[in-house]
């Protein structure tokens, strides 16, 4: 089972959720997903025991064999290559990897050499294995090492994804191929508005969800009366308590002091495989 | 010269756009944008009436026509996107690149684009905004962010406007870049959490990176005064100047429910007390 936790706004709790949910169950993979700013190792604490660099592969023209014909920046879709009368500049940032460049070239004047764009770390705390990718600061692409840390998943385990913010491709990336997501929200106008955008994707994607709702009891009730209507199911509320807060603002799960919440939390893993 | 700053953060949720919203309001005659194209939310307080829709095609995606496929696997074999599996094309892993088009002996496949997005330029009661609306998981969200701060620049020019607010997306990836790319100063909304602290830490390398200057509010900064104190310091040591501490206030998620800036909501507040000194802090070093 692979379940991701997911929520278009920032800052919902999606973390929360995804570590304090690794905590509750038993024989789990951790993957954090949000490469750009990983947060659930600060929760977890896990004794990391491997850390890999993660690399693409950008494009390497060879200024003896180059003519500068300029067929290469012609086909390259993402503008990385930049064919002047005696020079050809290569943006390394833009680079998806494709290939293509040196696929179309005459001259075979097109190798490839690879540049690193993040790391991988893999860990353990509590019985939870965790690997969490951290992208280089100034990088812009994070789909490649998001990639890189869900090729890290063993399926033999419940495998639990917590995703990046925003509904673009970076999302999309973390949710594909995944059994069910769990979508993190709050009770409030920013949170109704960018929960809809998320369910959008996922219905595109065919990716089946239900709701947790964090900070339950500030804002309105208008998220709820968005899922009854859409028949999305509320898989758990978590109300607004000071305390929780402050225990995440220390770096503490909160299932390791409220140990009653882990039985909450293996709830939803019964209500999603009904 | 029209100046730009950009509220970041970073974490998502550390209160950046109820902050721009305020800011909106303080700052009187600036140009507003929502930077964070795929989950934007200052609309939701600044309640703009759109002036002109513009369509952004960015998205490109290959489409196999199998009548005319002769099954040689030539593109599967390519694809270093594992976007086609026998001989199916994924459109959500497909990044456009072209390959299969070019490798494909009997050309079965083509490229296709599609309207990834929308750009909008609007009125408000507080001045021109610039936005936009990425469509549900599409790629491509830097270069809508670039199409909505080349609108602003050129509304802050033909209006005469000195000053441009960025509503910047969390993060430090691809949005934020071209969020921050340019820009006077980058403004950082921190929470005093382990998260906010870690992730205000990769912020400030991102606008360092950039050689863009650096201010630091702290929201909710009576959360945890321990981390509070810890950001201070590691700011201090650093280099880079706090301009506020904002405590947390019910008010702020009122206002968001009412659909309205902090500052109008409830002006008298000790929360608007401290925007107001918070933005007259920033002025002074944009």
């Amino acid at each position: 089972m692979i379940i991701t936790v997911a929520s278009g706004k920032g800052g919902t709790g999606k973390t929360t959720v995804a570590v304090n949910m690794a905590l509750s169950l038993e024989n789990v993979q951790l993957l954090d997903c949000d490469v750009e700013e990983p947060n659930s190792h600060i929760l977890l604490q896990p004794k990391i025991y491997e850390t890999k660099p993660v690399y693409t592969k950008i494009p390497v023209i060879s200024e003896e064999l180059c003519d500068y014909c300029g067929k290469c920046s012609k086909f390259c879709a993402y503008n990385a290559l930049f064919v002047a009368p005696k020079t050809v500049m290569v943006f390394p940032e833009l680079c998806h990897n494709c290939g293509g460049c040196a696929l179309v070239c005459p001259k075979n004047a097109i190798t490839e050499k690879e540049r690193q764009i993040g790391v991988i770390n893999k860990g353990e705390a509590k019985g939870v294995e965790i690997v969490y990718g951290e992208l280089n600061v100034g990088e812009a692409m994070a789909v490649p090492l998001i990639r890189a840390v869900k090729n890290q998943m063993k399926k033999d385990k419940t495998v639990v994804i917590d995703a990046p913010p925003g509904t673009a491709c970076s999302l999309v990336a973390s949710v594909h191929k995944t059994d069910y997501c769990i979508l993190v929200t709050e009770p409030t106008p920013f949170g109704l508005h960018d929960l809809k955008i998320t369910v959008q994707v996922l219905k595109d994607l065919g990716v089946p969800m239900g709701v947790v709702i964090n900070r339950a009891g500030i804002g309105d009730r208008k998220v709820y009366e968005y899922c009854e209507k859409e028949n999305i199911p509320l898989l758990l509320e978590i109300q607004f308590s000071k305390k929780i807060a402050e225990l995440y603002s220390r770096g503490v799960p909160f299932v390791a002091e409220m140990p009653e919440w882990k039985e909450k939390f293996l709830e939803i893993l019964d209500k999603i495989e009904r | 010269m029209v100046k730009q700053i950009t509220v970041l953060s970073g974490k998502g949720g550390t209160g950046k756009t109820s902050l721009t919203a305020s800011l909106a309001v303080l700052a009187q005659k600036a140009v507003l944008t929502d930077c964070d194209v795929d989950a934007p939310d200052l609309h939701l307080l600044l309640k703009p009436e759109v002036v002109e829709t513009q369509e952004f095609k960015a998205s490109r995606v290959a489409v196999m026509d199998e009548g005319t496929c002769v099954q040689c696997g030539k593109c599967e074999e390519h694809c270093r996107f594992g976007a086609i599996e026998k001989l199916v094309i994924d459109p959500v892993l497909c990044e456009g690149c072209g390959v299969c088009v070019y490798i494909c002996p009997v050309a079965a496949v083509d490229i296709e684009e599609r309207i990834s997005g929308y750009a909008f330029i609007s009125k408000t009661k507080y001045g021109s905004m610039s936005h936009a609306r990425l469509n549900p998981g599409e790629e491509n969200s830097g270069k809508l962010v670039t199409l909505v701060r080349q609108n602003a620049k050129k509304i802050a020019e033909t209006e005469n406007c000195e000053l441009i607010i960025n509503d910047g997306p969390p993060g430090i990836g691809c949005p934020v870049i071209a969020s921050v790319g340019g820009v006077d100063m980058g403004l950082i909304v921190v929470e005093p959490t382990l998260s906010g602290i870690h992730d205000m830490e990769r912020a400030l390398g991102l606008l360092n990176h950039f050689k863009i200057p650096a201010l630091v509010c702290v929201n909710k900064y009576d959360l945890n005064e321990e981390n509070t104190d810890k950001i201070v310091e590691f700011c201090g040591s650093n280099g880079v100047e706090v301009v506020g501490k904002i405590p947390f206030d019910q008010i702020v998620t009122e206002a968001m429910v009412a659909g309205k800036p902090v500052v109008e909501y409830s002006p008298k507040s000790r929360i608007s007390t401290d925007i107001i000194e918070l933005w007259k802090r920033t002025l002074e070093n944009v």
